[in-house]
């Protein structure tokens, strides 16, 4: 069995039981990523020495395998978050050469559980995108079909596990970032609450719907990665001071008896057929696991995509006015003043999706339509939240499909920045209010494509989806599939 | 169709975001931003007049740190991604 | 047309917690540039701000020290606009829902006491430094300041005169630094104001168009802006010229105000709430907390000095004007229980020397325990007012207690009564002439007789066993 393959406590019994090294394991990886990832540029920045000399410290036994679950293993970290000492670049120009001075929380947290990162993921440009299209350095390729995006903006990630060049990654879900690229890679993405998970030291978009969740090859490396990166921190205000459950022990549990949610408005007309289809097979599987399925309604469904392209851009606006040319990052070289300088850096830092986005979101909040445009949607927003705590009375959480459509070409949305927004359709409502998603395989659309199913919990229970997920998981066969990427070379 | 905003109301709003969009830029942002805002007049079918705003996902309140003072940061790794510095201060050109 | 000024205040005061608003770096003046910064200072890409709790019972205590509401909820909210100065592009500060609203002070004006409004008082991150380089077209960034907590505090437009603004002010910064949230120093920018300015006719409520001054760093340049502008819009008013509404800066050199058009673009704020931080909700019970924790506040003890110890209006102002300055005053008057004679001797002799040297009270060298003592050795007669003085001085000078001075020096008043009779038979013997001159009515020379006595004593004699025994031998002789 090749070692890539394994999944994370495949990979760390393994481990401990000696029948591979660290050192051999990070060796195999980057020899896999030297080899593969040239088809498709998941990686942004390699730390491969890095990861060597942190293997080596398992190795000689300086540091300890048993220590966590996560001891030993390689992971790949979206290039949003920032690494002390890595170029930390979100994909944009702007932060190309940026270095941090400090860790994100969850890159603290990664450290301390022991694993090992061998490199910062690719991405749309600051997390803007559905189809990791909007590099400023190259489009990352789906693994099962290299013509194909696979989603964003976490794309890197995504593609990165789905191709076994890494255990297990973290990504960023602002909007569906972390779902759709699952969905759209064939593997596991896990939206936390928002709160659950620190968003110190991840650069951000919009920082009243930003949350970092795990890639992983199955659910119970989801529930390892999601134990170890969850939890209060006090250098994030938003984080939220509640117990962590102990996800792998939770996710055990039968569904017999859950009632899971259809919300009839997620099953809409521009939905393509092969991914309903799909959707239907796995109700069809939850039903025969015990689960109860009841018809309900998430009345303002519809409103998510406005209130969301309104919000989304509003905060990034500001968000990203510190990238300005004076503390770190590109500036324009030779401004004769202070005006020019401002305006050649942001115009040659930021790519068109971001440039749009800023434009969208300086618009909706100047004075006079501040009212209209984003008062309006954070109304809205109290719609949609208001639409899942009154499901959640009458189930325990709801199934939908991740996206209407499976993965579409390189180049064939990038037109159309409405068209794209509109297929985040059913990501976005669940990141307006805040609750937890995950993503997770249910079947093929033509052309073997994968179709991820999405299950939403109430706030706060990832323990609840990861149970779901794990059940479904256990009793079909959609997670163990594989890309066909060797032949490729 | 009625444009939402003009060529003139995007250069405007640009300028306050300290873009600078060349000619066909600046037509390109129009015409998708304009889709864009004439999407998003879906909103003004839903009557919001008593709805309370949402800022938060999550209701919290009272998140506070200590007064206490911590160490700063070395002057050096604050100033080591700076495009302009001389080793004290950060340098921008001069503001008029 | 008869045309009154409408003026409106926009104070900010930094705070005095030790460390910034957002961040555990230092609040401390002066250090080397860059050096009390942190990434969150320079707004480097991923960091969050906390909220420091000291700033928000501070700014409540400056809420209520004005007779404000302390909102149940509040928020802050995000000021977007570019300048270096501004690390990360935008100004975390609280716009639709500030901590404190509605409030209002009393100043002192020539026709007795005005009560001034108070708009709102809300929470704020200073600023970074910059400095313009003399030579090249370049500016040097300096965040240490970046994050040191302010309060913008918010008058409504009350004011009609300038005095009554710099009223305003002084009293402000009073309560600031009784409340010991703020220093209060203008110089150094640690309270800073900006004024809104317009004219209308007498009589009527419409408000005229205003300006807004900046850049005034004294009371004084505070009043010479307001009165500069106050000329320069009735004179436009009068030639039926239009005020335009503008920010203008005032120029200390040459003592106008000068526009801000054209270096200035229209500012488009763009605030919304700031999704980093979370509502500040203040209970009733955190407001009475903090409501105990506040000092007697200048007015009423300005009100108390009069009642209590039974001072004047003008001395009980004097005495109040710092705290440090009154606590000076009820130590002294603790030891040595004469109200009067204490406030004197700080308004005159102490505050003379004080001013001389541009020292604060909280420097001065004699200690109120001090003065007590000296003021007790000059009422038990131990030595005279004219000595007490000048032990003053030295007491101010040396930092000594007055008994040591006045054993050391002899200076104890001469009380014997045989000696200073010997010492008047003496001067009397010296001046016949002048012993005739008064016995035959020219009585003014009697002072030239003390002075004698004294000159003889080093002035230790008791002037009224002088003037007693002077007297009895001038008369006795002339039986």
């Amino acid at each position: 069995m090749d070692l890539h393959s394994l999944t994370i406590h495949e990979l760390h019994d393994h481990l401990l039981r000696k029948e591979a090294s660290a050192t051999e394991t990070v060796t195999a990886y980057l020899q896999r990523i030297e080899r593969i990832d040239p088809l498709l540029n998941s990686f942004v920045t390699l730390m491969g020495q890095e990861a060597l000399r942190e293997a080596q410290l398992y190795d000689n036994g300086r540091k300890d395998l048993e220590a966590s679950p996560l001891a030993g293993v390689p992971l790949g970290i979206k290039d949003v978050i920032c690494t002390k000492g890595f170029r930390t670049t979100c994909a944009s120009r702007i932060l190309e050469n940026f270095v941090p001075p400090y860790d994100a929380t969850v890159t603290e947290r990664l450290h301390k559980a022991g694993a090992i990162l061998l490199g910062k993921t690719n991405m749309d440009e600051f997390a803007m995108g559905s189809s990791s299209e909007n590099s400023a350095f190259f489009p990352t390729r789906n693994p099962w079909d290299t013509e194909r995006v696979p989603g964003g903006s976490s794309g890197g990630s995504a593609a990165a596990v789905a191709a076994d060049l890494c255990a297990g990654s973290l990504g960023s879900d602002t909007g569906g970032s972390i779902r759709q690229p699952a969905s759209f890679c064939g593997v596991i993405g896990l939206k936390p609450t928002y709160g659950r998970v620190s968003r110190f030291g991840l650069v951000a978009f919009a920082s009243s719907l930003d949350q970092i969740g795990p890639f992983a090859k199955d659910v119970e490396d989801a529930a390892i990665l999601l134990q170890a990166i969850a939890g209060h921190d006090q250098r994030d205000s938003t984080s939220v001071d509640q117990p962590v459950p102990d996800y792998r022990l939770a996710m055990k549990r039968s569904i017999k008896g859950l009632r899971l949610g259809i919300p009839r408005e997620y099953f809409i007309d521009g939905i393509e057929p092969d991914v309903a289809a799909a959707v239907q097979q796995a109700m069809t599987t939850l039903k025969e696991l015990g689960a109860e399925m009841v018809e309900i309604s998430l009345p303002h469904t519809e409103y998510g995509v406005a209130a969301y392209y309104i919000i989304a851009p509003a905060e990034a606006s500001s968000n990203l006015a510190r990238f300005d040319g004076v503390k770190y990052g590109l500036r324009a070289p030779d401004s004769k003043d202070l005006m020019t300088m401002y305006c050649q850096t942001r115009s040659r830092g930021f790519g068109m999706e971001v440039k749009r986005r800023i434009m969208l979101g300086t618009y909706v909040l100047s004075a006079g339509y501040y009212d209209a445009y984003y008062r309006k949607a954070s109304q809205v927003r109290t719609l949609i939240r208001q639409d899942f705590l009154q499901a959640f009375e009458q189930c325990d959480a709801i199934v939908t499909p991740v996206t209407p459509i499976p993965p579409f070409k390189i180049g064939e949305k990038t037109d159309d920045p409405l068209q794209m927004y509109l297929s985040d359709v059913f990501t976005l409502p669940a990141s307006l209010a805040g609750i937890p998603g995950i993503s997770i395989p249910c079947g093929f659309s033509a052309g073997n494509l994968p179709v991820g199913l999405q299950v939403l919990g109430p706030h706060f229970r990832e323990d609840l989806i990861l149970q779901i997920a794990y059940q479904f998981e256990q009793a079909t066969p959609h997670h163990k599939a594989r890309p066909q990427m060797d032949s490729h070379g | 169709m009625k444009e939402k905003i003009t060529r003139q109301e995007v250069r405007h709003v640009a300028q306050l975001a300290r873009l600078e969009l060349s000619e066909e830029e600046e037509k390109q942002m129009t015409a998708k931003m304009n889709q864009v805002l004439t999407y998003m007049e879906k909103l003004n079918s839903l009557d919001t007049s008593r709805v309370p705003h949402m800022t938060h996902a999550i209701q919290l309140q009272n998140v506070f740190r200590p007064d206490e003072v911590l160490p700063s940061m070395d002057r050096e790794q604050i100033l080591a991604n700076a495009p302009e510095c001389d080793g004290v201060s950060f340098l921008v050109p001069k503001v008029i | 047309m008869e045309l009154e000024p409408v003026i409106g205040l926009e104070i900010h005061a930094q705070l005095l917690t030790k460390s910034k608003i957002f961040c555990g770096c230092s609040t401390a003046f002066g250090a080397s540039p860059n050096t009390h910064t942190c990434p969150i200072c320079v707004a480097m890409p991923g960091v969050l701000p906390v909220l420091n709790r000291e700033v928000v019972e501070f700014a409540m205590k400056m809420g209520l020290a004005t007779h404000c509401t302390i909102a149940p909820s509040s928020q802050f909210a995000r000021k977007n606009y570019f300048y270096p100065d501004l690390p990360k592009g935008y100004q975390i500060s609280q716009y639709e829902l500030p901590l404190a609203v509605n409030g209002w002070v009393d100043i002192e004006t020539e026709k007795g006491p005005k009560r001034i409004r108070i708009h709102r008082i809300h929470m704020e991150e200073d600023a970074g430094k910059l400095v313009h380089d003399e030579f090249q077209p370049m500016s040097y960034v300096d965040y240490n300041r970046t994050g040191v907590p302010l309060i913008e505090i918010v008058s409504e437009p009350d004011m009609g005169t300038s005095e009554e603004a710099a009223a305003y002010l002084r009293t402000l910064r009073e309560i600031l630094r009784y409340l010991e949230i703020c220093d209060g120093n203008m110089e150094e920018g640690s309270f800073r104001c900006d004024a809104n300015i317009s004219l209308r006719p007498v009589g009527t409520e419409a408000l005229g168009v205003k300006t807004e001054l900046k850049n005034m760093n004294s009371f004084r340049n505070v009043q010479r802006a307001l009165d500069f502008e106050i000329r320069r819009q009735r004179a436009l008013i009068e030639r039926n010229e239009p005020v335009v509404q503008e920010t203008r800066l005032w120029d200390v050199a040459r003592n106008v105000t000068i526009s801000m058009r054209g270096k200035e673009e229209a500012h488009d704020y763009r605030y919304f709430p700031d999704p980093d931080l979370v509502p500040v909700v203040v209970s009733d019970s955190w407001v009475a907390s903090v409501r105990e924790t506040l000092p007697e506040l200048p007015e009423a003890k300005r009100e108390r000095f009069m009642a209590q110890y039974n001072l004047p209006l003008y001395d009980a102002q004097v005495l109040t004007s710092s705290k440090a300055l009154a606590v000076y005053f009820e130590t002294a008057t603790a030891e040595f229980p004469q109200p009067k004679t204490v406030s004197n001797w700080i308004m005159s002799e102490l505050m003379k020397q004080l001013k001389r040297d541009e020292r604060e009270i909280e420097d001065c060298p004699v200690p109120p325990e001090n003065l007590a003592e000296l003021l007790s050795l000059m009422d038990t007669g131990v030595i005279s007012g004219k000595i007490a003085k000048t032990v003053f001085d030295d007491m101010y000078t040396t930092g000594r207690k007055a008994k040591a001075i006045v054993e050391e020096k002899g200076l104890t008043q001469v009380k014997d009564e045989g000696a200073i009779e010997a010492i008047i038979n003496e001067i009397l013997r010296e001046n016949p002439t002048e012993v005739e001159l008064y016995r035959g009515g020219k009585e003014k020379l009697f002072s030239f007789f003390v002075g004698q006595a004294m000159r003889k004593t080093k002035g230790k004699a008791n002037p009224q066993l002088v003037n007693e025994i002077l007297r009895s031998k001038l008369a006795n002789e002339e039986r």
